[in-house]
């Protein structure tokens, strides 16, 4: 396997399951990757990888701790010390000035982060600044000089030559003049290799690798995988007449930049910010989401709501079709069998009297699981609810559709009333433990207010009296 | 100046125990612990695990040449278990292999045959059934009994708060390898070298100068390394001492949150008496706390809780018990306020309570008592300088207060799901270690002959930009560019017998001793020149790196004035004592004047709670900080903004929890939350306050590491606040952290409905 690191070649015969962080760190003496948590939730690992698709070179930072060795194969995977040159980068400079750092066991993941954002096609608004460093902990300084720096770079971006960011970037003094040489390395690396998404069937399928390596990463990182993180086919969304098909290999990251998701979801960045951090976001597949069968997976919840229906690849090279309200059989069981995979999700569009909404809360509001998750999807014609499916996450052994709830709002007129009276079954159709994530009492409450939520998100201007609602209690 | 380290920070080139370039044959550790919280031992099986390849040795209690032992105030933890176990990851014996994967898979292998016991968590319960460190003790001032009568109103409460997780980014570590002769050189996160020192030769039974131990820095510390350390750096000592072997241990994550100790919890109970005019006439109050299963550094966190029981306040009539109680947690620790946080939280909640059943905002009571000079507090110390009234009188005004009230109480009315809240939070911090002895410092200063100067004090940075401070003390001395000073590593062969890096009080400690290092060699320098330009020594001073004499330079060079004073044979290397004068403390009748001097400050919190989803954001948090006299003010500025963020993580969504039998539940990141990005108010406002600072601090420049992390503590009521205008059910309890499972129930609590999980 190759890929570029830093500015060398690397050629290695290391098992694909190999976590990158080690690689780096022990075969290649890079130590200004850090450990933090060996799960992704810190931050401190954060490198870049680069990859050209369609003629574009496109950065992603990413927790080198859960990445398989072999997801990043033929890509430009950077480190610090392939941004490191004789004088600071403005990131770098902006830390310095601010003082951005106090341990600095933390700050190489933000100079990555924020590296990678400079690379990236995103505005330059404080907000998207602070946003690419959503996925780094830092335990000192409480932030404000992290954000004050982050301010400095954005100022500075502001400038930037969006015709031409590569070449502006170096000029700038952001990235090393490499940089430039990169793209066309890795088409030559691409067009060189013989096998790009070589199958091995026998071994364990790893999409993102995002909670498999946070599970058991013992088992993986001295054999091969098969990946499933990068396979060009598993990574469309696109419509057909009325139906939107998403890949099975699609990233958050990549409904976020979609298009066709965006049109559909008007506050779908605000959901997906709910989801993770920008790493993970760049990391984790939607299939891997949906098969792992966490009960408390949102972009589960987010599928259910709308009604998606799996297609499922059996070996003998057949598909078979699913619902995927029926994939959940019981706590972290699904119906596949072995050898079969998820291929692609498929659910309805949604019109114009569609409404869609997703609600989380956890104990911190970002990059956290969540306590309970939610979401709907109705359609109101005339004050009547003509559709409506509605999901729940945390308070079952599996995500949950919920069935009675739907099937006694569905012909009702959208009302307080109604409203209120399917909070009592739905309150009947859930059953939460206690745990970690909070206490059973506590969930029930949680859901029933999303539920509420829900409506009073969606439909504020209807004057539906939703005070009433909570009169009630 | 700006932080020495930032550079090698934001390059990836500053170098952390893991950073460490290993020796050829390195091995590595891995702890193999208990798997139950209490339980006697009747066997374990290693022979799977020591045929496994790559595993070179494992060891146990019965390796150890020295004393099973590593208990520095109280001998009553052992390295190794031996028949019994006392907590649920208390090591059991080291796999060393050679590598640490091998080692974490031999480790799958090892079976324990384990009986398990009954596990106290709870400290009332430990305190039931007679289960304590050591003896209670009880601060005293005035007669509490002979004046509840007296008192117009008088409330009673409970008030708990659970522990903290330090979360240092750098898990613990250490490296250690055999040098001739038997030494043993360790390279340790910690921030107690001398307590690795110390401990390694008790355990290796070796003195304490065959051990030698050198910190770079840590990838940071909060108190988790000043004691708990020490542990796996004298497990890398051992294993280098046995195996002739350099070896390595550093700590994965999960097995650093369930080994290690935390903040302590504490489970408190109150009364508090007040006259008509909410002046605050008594306050009785017990504080149970919850120490784990050995002693640790508990005596020194519980005293310093009964030293803040009273926060800024002036109560006449106190008295103050605390229990050190021992259940079957991991030894809780040292954690940035050290036991003084969890004293405040009782007085805070004290004050609420009260508050709230009389109807008015807390901050009545809270202004009405503040310190003011003169005013003894309940360990004999008679206020001077005190600053309380001032910073909160600077805040009220500064960050118009008023304004704000009315704002809020428009807001809540207009606004029926979302609700916000205020608190002001005042902070009274004493500075000193609380035993008197531990007070003392040195630093050894070369001047090499080409006018460059190393320095080495006992100090440890982890952040906290000490050796940025101790550098600004040297290069002022000397009136040299900073450029022309290197900090060296902290090491015990340099500086030796150092008290840990804590309390607040590493730079004041450290730069009083190396001020009084570079004086005495200044005073020599001052010498050679005054003979130099043949002037009176009086007449000479040394300014920009050239020598004056009455004021006017003398046309010579710093360089110059050393290489003469090494031609000289003048002796250019010093080395400086500090102790803290005036201190003292008699614990036979727990009075004294323990502290060199204390720091103030008080903070305007607002909360914005989202009533509909239980969640909440801050606002603002505006602080007037008594500085004294910052020596550095954008490191200052970090500490408070760090300590800050801290403190309002322990109070909010930080939630330590453990089930009945002992087990850490919120073992990893994807459990434990601590603040990121998202979560820290959105606007936080530091004043300094303008003071004359104070002697005793360094360069006047006063302690900031631990004071700010209480102005959190305002998280806690802030958003009580915001509850309670939401729900005039609410009965407000006071136990922290407040997250949003409790912030929902108490939301939708109804009249008289105790709901469970709170």
């Amino acid at each position: 396997m190759e890929f570029i690191l830093n500015n060398r070649l690397v050629k290695t015969d290391k098992p694909g399951g190999m976590t990158l962080l080690d690689f780096i760190r022990y075969d290649h003496q890079l130590t200004g990757t850090k450990i933090g948590c060996r799960e992704g939730d810190c931050g401190a690992c954060t490198v870049l990888i680069g990859d050209v698709k369609e003629g574009k070179l496109r950065y992603q930072s990413m927790t080198s701790c859960i990445t398989p060795l072999a997801n990043v194969k033929n890509k430009h995977v950077v480190t610090i010390e392939g941004l490191n040159m004789e004088q600071l980068t403005p990131v770098q400079q902006a830390f310095v000035d601010t003082g951005g750092t106090q341990c600095g066991f933390c700050t190489v993941g933000f100079i990555m982060s924020l590296s990678g954002y400079c690379l990236s096609a995103g505005s330059a608004t404080l907000e998207e600044g602070i946003s690419a460093i959503d996925g780094n902990i830092c335990r000192c300084t409480g932030y404000k000089s992290i954000e004050r720096a982050t301010g400095i770079i954005v100022s500075k971006l502001s400038r930037k030559d969006d015709k031409h960011p590569i070449d502006w970037l170096i000029r700038e003094g952001f990235i090393p003049g490499y940089f430039a040489g990169i793209p066309e390395r890795l088409i030559a690396l691409q067009v060189a290799s013989q096998n790009p998404n070589g199958r091995a069937d026998r071994l364990p399928k790893v999409g993102g690798g995002t909670d498999v390596y946070v599970q058991r990463p013992d088992d993986l990182v001295t054999s091969d995988i098969h990946p499933f993180f990068d396979l060009t086919d598993l990574k469309s969304i696109f419509l057909d007449k009325n139906i939107c098909y998403v890949g099975a290999g699609a990233t958050a990251t990549d409904l976020l930049e979609s298009d066709v998701f965006n049109s559909m979801f008007p506050n779908l960045r605000k959901h997906l910010k709910l989801i993770s951090s920008t790493q993970i976001r760049n990391m984790g597949t939607i299939a891997g989401n949906l098969v792992n069968a966490s009960p408390i997976g949102d972009l589960t919840a987010f599928f259910l709501a709308l009604n998606a229906t799996l297609t499922i690849n059996k070996p003998t090279g057949e598909v078979r079709k699913l619902p995927l309200k029926e994939f959940y059989l019981a706590y972290r069981k699904v119906d596949l069998k072995e050898n079969e995979a998820v291929e692609m999700l498929e659910f309805h569009l949604p019109d114009e009297n569609t409404f869609f909404n997703f609600e989380k809360v956890s104990k911190r509001t970002y990059l956290d699981i969540a306590s309970v998750n939610t979401a709907i999807r109705l359609a109101v014609i005339n004050d009547n609810i003509e559709v409506i499916d509605v999901s729940a996450g945390g308070v079952f052994a599996t995500p949950l559709y919920l069935e009675k709830t739907c099937a006694f709002l569905k012909g009702k007129q959208l009302s307080s009333e109604s409203v209120s009276a399917a909070a009592e079954i739905l309150d009947s159709e859930i059953s939460p433990i206690s745990d970690i994530r909070g206490s059973k009492e506590y969930k029930r409450l949680l859901l029933r207010q999303l539920f509420f939520a829900h409506f009073i998100e969606l439909f504020p201007q209807k004057n539906l009296k939703w005070r009433r609602l909570y009169e009630k209690y | 100046m700006k932080n020495i380290d930032s550079k090698g920070h934001v390059r990836g080139e500053s170098i952390y125990l893991d950073d460490i370039p290993v020796q050829i044959g390195t091995l590595h550790g891995e702890i193999f612990d208990a798997p139950c919280a209490h339980g006697k031992i009747k066997n374990v099986d290693y022979s799977q695990a020591e045929q496994f390849p790559g595993v070179v040795r494992i060891i146990t209690f019965k390796d150890i040449p020295g004393e099973n032992q590593i208990g520095g105030i109280i001998p009553d933890e052992p390295l190794f278990a031996e028949d019994e176990v006392h907590f649920w990851g208390m090591p059991v014996a080291l796999i060393i292999a050679t590598s640490e994967f091998i080692a974490r898979q031999a480790k799958k292998l090892i079976k324990i045959d384990i009986e398990e016991l009954d596990c106290i968590v709870d400290p009332k319960e430990a305190r039931e059934k007679g289960s304590l460190i050591f003896p209670p003790r009880t601060f005293k001032i005035g007669d509490v009994d002979s004046v509840w009568e007296a008192c117009e109103h008088v409330f009673e409460g409970e008030a708990d708060s659970e522990g903290q997780e330090h979360l240092y980014i750098e898990t613990q570590g250490a490296y250690a390898f055999q040098m001739e002769n038997g030494n043993i050189r360790i390279a340790s996160s910690t921030q107690g070298p001398t307590a690795v020192q110390r401990t390694a030769a008790r355990v290796l039974g070796v003195g304490m100068h065959k051990i030698e131990v050198d910190v770079t820095r840590l990838g940071g510390g909060f108190g988790g390394k000043e004691d708990q350390a020490t542990s796996w750096a004298v497990m890398a000592a051992l294993g280098a001492h046995l195996l002739k072997r350099p070896v390595k241990i550093v700590l994965h994550r999960m097995d650093d949150m369930c080994m290690t100790g935390k903040r302590h919890p504490y489970r408190s109970d109150f009364k508090i008496g007040l006259s008509k005019d909410f002046k605050i006439k008594a306050y009785q109050v017990t504080f149970h706390q919850n120490a784990g299963a050995a002693a640790d550094l508990s005596p020194a966190v519980m005293e310093r809780t009964l030293f803040h029981a009273t926060n800024s306040y002036h109560i006449p009539n106190v008295t103050a018990t605390a229990y050190s109680c021992k259940t079957h947690l991991p030894p809780n620790t040292a954690f940035r306020g050290f036991g003084g946080p969890q004293g405040m939280f009782v007085i805070e909640s004290a004050i609420a309570k009260a508050a709230h059943e009389l109807g008015i905002d807390a901050s009545r009571i809270q202004e009405r008592n503040l310190l003011k000079d003169g005013d003894e507090l309940p360990y004999g110390q008679v206020m001077e300088h005190a600053l309380a009234r001032k910073t909160w009188a600077t805040a009220h005004k500064k960050f118009q207060l008023e304004a704000k009230r009315t704002d809020i109480a428009d807001f809540n009315q207009k606004n029926k799901y979302i609700k916000k809240g205020l608190a002001i939070q005042p902070v009274c911090f004493g500075i000193s270690f609380t035993n008197t002895s531990m007070n003392n410092a040195r630093a050894l200063v070369h001047i090499y002959s080409d006018g460059s100067v190393g320095v080495s004090t006992g100090a440890v940075e982890m952040g906290q930009g000490v050796n940025t401070k101790m550098l600004q003390v040297a290069a002022n001395a000397f009136s040299i560019a900073p450029e022309k000073v290197k900090l060296e590593t902290t090491n015990t062969t340099r500086v030796a017998n150092t008290s840990p890096s804590a309390a607040s009080a590493t730079a004041d400690l450290n730069g009083k001793a190396l001020q009084i290092a570079c004086d005495k060699l200044l005073t020599r320098l001052k010498e050679t020149a005054a003979n130099m330009v043949g002037a009176e020594v009086s007449s000479i001073e040394l300014q920009d790196e050239q020598v004056y004499c009455n004021n006017k330079p003398a046309g010579i060079k710093w360089e110059k004035l050393i290489q003469t004073a090494f031609l000289e044979r003048v002796c250019l290397t010093e080395n400086g004592h500090y102790a803290t004068p005036v201190i003292h403390f008699d614990k036979t009748k727990e009075k004294g004047h323990p502290f060199a001097y204390h720091v103030y400050g008080t903070a305007i919190l607002v909360v914005t709670v989202d009533c509909i989803r239980g969640i909440y954001t801050f606002d603002s948090v505006e602080i007037v900080h008594d500085f004294g006299k910052s020596m550095n003010e954008t490191i200052d500025l970090g500490q408070i903004e760090g300590g800050l963020v801290q403190g309002m993580g322990w109070m909010t969504m930080e939630e330590l929890k453990y089930n009945s039998n002992g087990k850490l539940l919120s073992n990893a990141l994807s459990t434990y939350k601590i603040p990121d990005i998202y979560s820290v108010p959105k606007e936080i406002k530091v004043e300094a306050l303008e003071t004359e600072g104070h002697e005793m601090a360094i360069r006047k420049s006063k302690a900031v590491g631990e004071p700010p992390l209480m102005y959190g503590l305002g998280a806690y009521f802030a958003i009580q606040n915001a509850v309670k205008a939401f729900n005039p059910n609410y009965q407000p309890k006071y136990h922290a952290p407040f997250t949003p499972e409790k912030v929902l129930l108490g939301l939708y609590e109804k009249v008289n409905v105790s709901v469970s999980g709170i």
